[in-house]
């Protein structure tokens, strides 16, 4: 028997039963709709934390002082017999091949005084590279200047929130603040960033990395973030960054983390989400499956005077077989297909309704996700086709 | 003449378990039947005639015996083999017709074609000479449930004819219909008879059996009379 003929007798007998392939297929809708809108979601909010992450561009290199061994890394605060990041790594990073921006860092929190106002901000120690390394971007006025260690003035630059809640409209430029025991003059304020895992960026305010050590009494950096060109390999800066600091510090005492690395380990997480939200979608789709499963033993038994008319005028067991198998598989892939539009669909008017919340859907998942159909009508008809096929011809002819 | 043998049945058994015990449905039947012959076969119920149909349309396997249709020993093919022979060489027709109610009468004549695997177009060609052979042009789109029992016959012995095959196999053709309808039916396959196909037909119906020109009475699974009339020319 010919494929388009059997396919056609296949849909004939679906469509003869309008109302009752049409439920059992719904049923596969239902499943395949529920794993499209879940995936699509999990695969939203993957992008989402993605993007959150990479704002601050990706070919950046963190390194934090201390060896991460077994034990794991110690929390920041609490005193360690690792040796210190100073300054002057800092500034012997920058000369590296393929580097092309380094910035100690040192941060805390701290009373911040201006235009008679108080505010209790996070402070953060940088230099001149820090615009480029985290991609920021100054509003007015300029960041601060490129100025050699230990000869960086008391120049401070804003946050875009915190020049709000301290100065309003008017303009900062050139006022004088006060952080902690400290004066500064403010040089600049920064274009608005937003939050980040619920970390307001704009509530900041920026100070020299040196100053920065002397406001709180540190002697050492919390960490040095390296920036390397863009399509110069991680793994090749990383090692150069190693083998420069260990030159310098005698030993590896310091730990070095690229964001290639944090970012696979953090996509792989999400990924785990995604697969798992998935999985629940999957199980209206094993019931949508169970309802095919019922539906053809059914329909079989209802047919048995057919198939045995069918192996009398001389199909084979492996033709009446096929005509069965066709059928579920054409039923769960209608299924299927009126589940995508149904998926897609209900993640198009979420993503409408709230703009906010992520969604996505790739193509990938939506072929995935036909292709599954498929697959589960084929798995679905096996036991009913196969019973079909090994009818008796005489008992089934003589059945009513 | 082995040449015009078309069934050769040889010391056929055929043995049914039922519960506990053992039905022998048929036991040693020895049959020849040429080509072109027209057979009633006749008996009471479970004589075995059934089987016997059954058997010669490849539909059964004997336990014992052998069965040669147009001299090759059929009783040895795999069961795709056999499928294969129905197909080509056995055509069948049943009490209850046996269309299939989606499909119309076209579609259901069509079937044994799609089933063998021919292309679209010569099966349009082959079921339109079929539809005008069998009168059913002006029925062709229809489906079952809206012919007559009589035009419900002729779709399924377009269907059983459509291949040409060798042998026609009738369970009761006329069974499920009027008397009227029923003597059209069997005029059209005395009529397919006479252009030479060969015609077995199973009946409990003694008028109907009294027109074949050979009669084989079943009982207890075997054979008890095999008559062959000289033609009566009152019969047509």
């Amino acid at each position: 028997m010919l494929l388009a003929d059997s396919t056609r007798f296949a849909l004939q007998a679906i469509t003869s039963h309008r109302m009752r392939s049409f439920l059992t297929l719904l049923g596969i809708a239902v499943g395949i709709a529920a794993v499209i809108l879940l995936t699509s979601i999990g695969e939203g909010v993957h992008r989402f934390v993605l993007a959150e992450f990479t704002q601050f561009g990706t070919n950046v290199i963190g390194v934090a002082p201390g060896k991460v061994k077994t034990g794991g890394q110690p929390p920041t605060g609490i005193p360690t017999t690792a040796r210190l990041l100073t300054m002057e790594d800092a500034e012997s990073l920058k000369q590296l091949p393929h580097v092309t921006g380094s910035t100690p860092t040192v941060w805390g929190n701290s009373e911040v005084e201006g235009n008679g106002r108080l505010r209790r901000t996070t402070i953060y120690g940088v230099d001149a590279d820090f615009t480029r390394v985290f991609s920021s971007k100054v509003r007015i006025g300029s960041f601060l200047p490129r100025e050699g260690a230990g000869s960086s003035r008391a120049f401070v630059v804003l946050g875009s929130k915190l020049r709000n809640e301290l100065f309003g409209t008017a303009n900062p430029l050139g006022a004088r603040v006060r952080i902690g025991g400290l004066h500064f003059r403010v040089i600049g304020v920064m274009a608005p960033k937003g939050q980040f895992l619920g970390i307001d960026l704009d509530d900041t305010a920026f100070i020299p990395a040196q100053r920065a050590l002397e406001l709180y009494n540190r002697e050492g950096l919390m960490e040095i973030h390296v920036m390397y060109a863009e399509g110069a390999s991680s793994a090749t800066v990383a090692k150069a960054v190693k083998s420069r600091l260990t030159l310098r510090h005698g030993h590896e005492d310091f730990t070095v983390t690229t964001q290639e690395d944090m970012l696979k380990t953090l996509s792989n997480i999400l990924n785990i989400l995604t697969m798992a939200v998935g999985a629940l979608g999957g199980i209206s789709l094993l019931v949508g499956a169970v309802g095919i499963v019922t539906i053809m033993t059914i329909s079989v038994t209802e047919r048995t005077n057919e198939i045995g008319l069918l192996v009398a005028l001389g199909a084979r067991r492996s033709t009446v077989l096929g005509l069965f198998l066709s059928e579920s598989i054409i039923l769960a892939a209608l299924g299927g297909m009126l589940g995508l539009l149904l998926g897609v669909g209900l993640a198009q008017l979420i993503s409408l309704l709230i703009p906010t919340f992520p969604v996505h859907t790739p193509w990938s998942f939506a072929v995935g996700a036909l292709l599954m159909s498929a697959v589960i009508g084929l798995l679905a008809g096996v036991l009913p086709a196969r019973s079909a096929a090994h009818l008796d011809p005489i008992e089934a002819l003589r059945a009513e | 003449m082995p040449d015009e043998s078309l069934i050769q049945l040889n010391d056929i058994n055929r043995t049914f378990t039922l519960g506990d015990s053992q039905v022998h449905a048929l036991r040693h039947v020895d049959l020849t039947i040429t080509r072109g012959e027209y057979i009633a076969v006749m008996g009471p119920s479970g004589s075995g005639k059934s089987t016997l149909l059954n058997l010669v349309g490849l539909l059964d396997r004997a336990d014992a015996g052998t069965y040669k249709l147009e001299g090759r020993d059929v009783t040895t093919l795999n069961s795709d083999e056999q499928a294969r022979v129905r197909s080509e060489r056995i055509g069948f027709i049943f009490q209850s017709f046996h269309l299939v109610p989606r499909l119309t009468a076209a579609a259901n004549i069509e079937l044994p074609l799609t089933l063998a695997g021919m292309p679209a177009s010569e099966r349009a060609k082959r079921v339109s000479q079929a539809l005008k052979e069998y009168g059913l042009t002006d029925r062709a789109q229809h489906r079952p449930n809206e012919l007559s029992g009589g035009q419900r016959q002729r779709v399924a012995i377009a269907r059983a004819t459509i291949l040409r095959p060798a042998v026609l196999l009738a369970d009761e053709p006329t069974g499920n219909l009027d008397r009227v309808t029923g003597e059209e039916v069997v005029r059209l396959l005395e009529s397919l008879n006479a252009q030479g196909m060969t015609l077995i037909v199973v009946t409990h119906d003694q008028a109907l059996g009294a027109r074949a020109r050979r009669q084989i009475r079943m009982e207890d699974g075997g054979v008890v009379s095999d008559v062959t009339n000289t033609p009566n020319p009152a019969a047509t």
